[in-house]
């Protein structure tokens, strides 16, 4: 196996690792247009990033949470619908980062950071990928309880004495990490889609919480095996056959009849 | 069984405003170790309202509410719509109320008679079954308090009596104190030991037994065929505005004070 087949698969298989249990909150939250919203923004922190001459992957992670972060003081004002909102700050964001990047006349391949370039994973993108997933996933470890109690109710995890503020901060913080790592595999414009087809595929056999961010992360694995088959053998490109991948085993698990309905 | 006036929590002149609406007025009160509080008033009354300021959900505008330390109050929110795509089964469900092994769920779950429930999918079960469940959670976390919103809505009148019994059985076993609001005053009566009746501001309170006998009680809280709790603050706040005091029962020890001529109007 050519090396950078082995540090794809490998990077592949980190990021779906990663993206399975956190893309699982992401479908019980309701949260996938903020994931994507925040996933828009990443371009942006790529030219900042360029403009201050500091690492791509923090600043993507900054520019995520710092959008975040807006989008929940916006969203208290109330002063437009949430989704219409989202809709506001995705394509925005998108804009200004490609307005970014023109204007600062840096050299980037677009494509890449628009639908990923899983076949260029570096060693250095391996660090990055293993260093913040590994981070994440301890994260998620410590504060499963605290956050499967906001999913379940609020109020109730407030009275139970979670603070949900901040639990539900961190958890923004988990999911622009996540982008900002996924993004070489998949993408802007496609890490949603890693987010949370896993994790719905996961849904249908699922009857505890933690069988689904597992099961998510088991799909997000034959994903990207499947997805770089796919690329391998008839010259596609990666990100996207990764995405049609989980696409199939989605229709595949929900195409299989029931047995029991939970 | 522990009837000791020890207060868990107090609340001191409470008053929320939300915009211009002054939906808490002045409200004192308090909850005691080993007593079944129930709070009752018209719909928008601001009994939830005020639930959510004892539990800490909202700060009220002014006013001071005590607590005991370490207080650990059981919830039991009004409706709990979980998600369809979170898988959960009671179990798991039970589970994050993080105090409990199988056992003690078990029993706590044959104690609300709902031992049959547990290995299944929280997503199946009936307005009835969820209530009891919800309140097997409460009561999994050993509660000092436990505080209920509405904990028989949805639930038909059968189911309503014995789930009634079943939360004073509770506090006659666990001796925690116990909060509730309902809006049907004739079943929850035989259960309750104190009744707190709001409409934004204490409009009267006291012992259910001591003033069930008096005949402007009956009048008021018992009119035939008005079970719902609308048509008797209806007319509650009607004699409110002509004759001031609401309950005039000497042999209550509990004054019945109404806060008319101190607070603004009804709305």
């Amino acid at each position: 196996m050519p090396d950078f087949l082995l540090f794809a698969l490998l990077g592949g298989l980190g990021v779906a690792t990663v993206a399975g249990p956190l893309g699982s909150f992401v479908v019980w939250r309701r949260m996938a247009y903020f994931g994507d919203t925040l996933a828009h923004s990443a371009l942006l922190g790529i030219a900042i990033g360029f403009l201050l001459d500091i690492n791509l992957n923090l600043a993507v992670i900054f520019c995520c949470v710092g959008l975040a972060l807006v989008l929940v003081t916006l969203q208290r004002q109330r002063m437009v619908a949430t989704d219409t909102l989202l809709g506001i700050m995705a394509h925005s964001a998108l804009s200004l980062g490609l307005v970014a990047v023109a204007l600062l006349e840096i050299r980037v391949d677009l494509m890449s950071y628009l639908f990923g370039d899983l076949l260029a994973v570096s060693q250095l993108d391996l660090f990055w990928i293993y260093g913040g997933g590994v981070g994440v996933l301890v994260l998620l470890k410590l504060l499963w309880q605290p956050l499967l109690a906001i999913t379940i109710n609020e109020e109730l995890a407030h009275v139970e004495g979670v603070n949900v503020p901040i639990t539900r901060l961190i958890l923004m913080l988990l999911i622009a990490i996540v982008i900002a790592i996924a993004m070489k595999i998949v993408g802007l414009l496609l890490i949603t889609s890693l987010l949370i087809i896993p994790a719905a595929s996961a849904r249908k056999f699922a009857s505890t919480p933690e069988q689904m961010a597992i099961g998510a992360a088991i799909v997000g694995c034959l994903s990207v095996m499947g997805g770089l088959a796919l690329s391998w053998h008839f010259d596609t490109p990666a990100g996207p056959s990764v995405v049609v991948a989980a696409l199939g085993i989605f229709i595949t698990l929900y195409a299989l009849p029931t047995k029991q309905q939970q | 069984m522990k009837h000791q006036h020890e207060p868990l929590i107090k609340l001191d002149k409470v008053n929320l405003h939300f915009g211009r609406n002054h939906v808490l007025q002045d409200i004192t009160t308090e909850l005691h170790k080993g007593s079944i509080t129930t709070l009752i008033g018209p719909n928008g009354a601001g009994k939830t309202t005020l639930v959510r300021v004892i539990l800490g959900l909202i700060k009220p505008s002014s006013g001071s509410i005590w607590q005991e330390d370490d207080l650990r109050i059981g919830y039991m929110p009004q409706k709990l719509q979980i998600d369809q795509t979170f898988p959960l089964t009671v179990e798991r469900f039970l589970k994050t109320a993080q105090t409990a092994n199988t056992e003690t769920m078990l029993s706590t779950l044959a104690d609300v008679g709902a031992e049959t429930l547990f290995k299944q999918s929280i997503h199946n079960l009936s307005g009835g079954e969820m209530q009891r469940i919800l309140l097997a959670r409460a009561l999994l976390r050993n509660p000092h308090l436990l505080v209920l919103d509405e904990p028989v809505q949805g639930v038909d009148i059968n189911g309503q009596l014995e789930l009634y019994n079943l939360i004073s059985r509770i506090r006659d076993e666990r001796g925690c104190g116990v909060l509730m609001i309902s809006h049907d005053l004739h079943l929850v009566m035989a259960s309750t030991d104190h009744v707190i009746c709001i409409n934004h501001h204490v409009c009267c309170s006291g012992h259910p037994e001591h003033v069930t006998n008096d005949p402007s009680f009956t009048e008021l809280f018992g009119i035939k065929g008005s079970e719902q709790l609308a048509v008797y603050s209806h007319h509650h706040n009607h004699r409110h505005d002509e004759h001031g005091d609401v309950i005039p029962d000497p042999a209550c020890d509990h004054s019945h004070n109404c806060n008319h001529d101190q607070g603004s109007p009804h709305a």
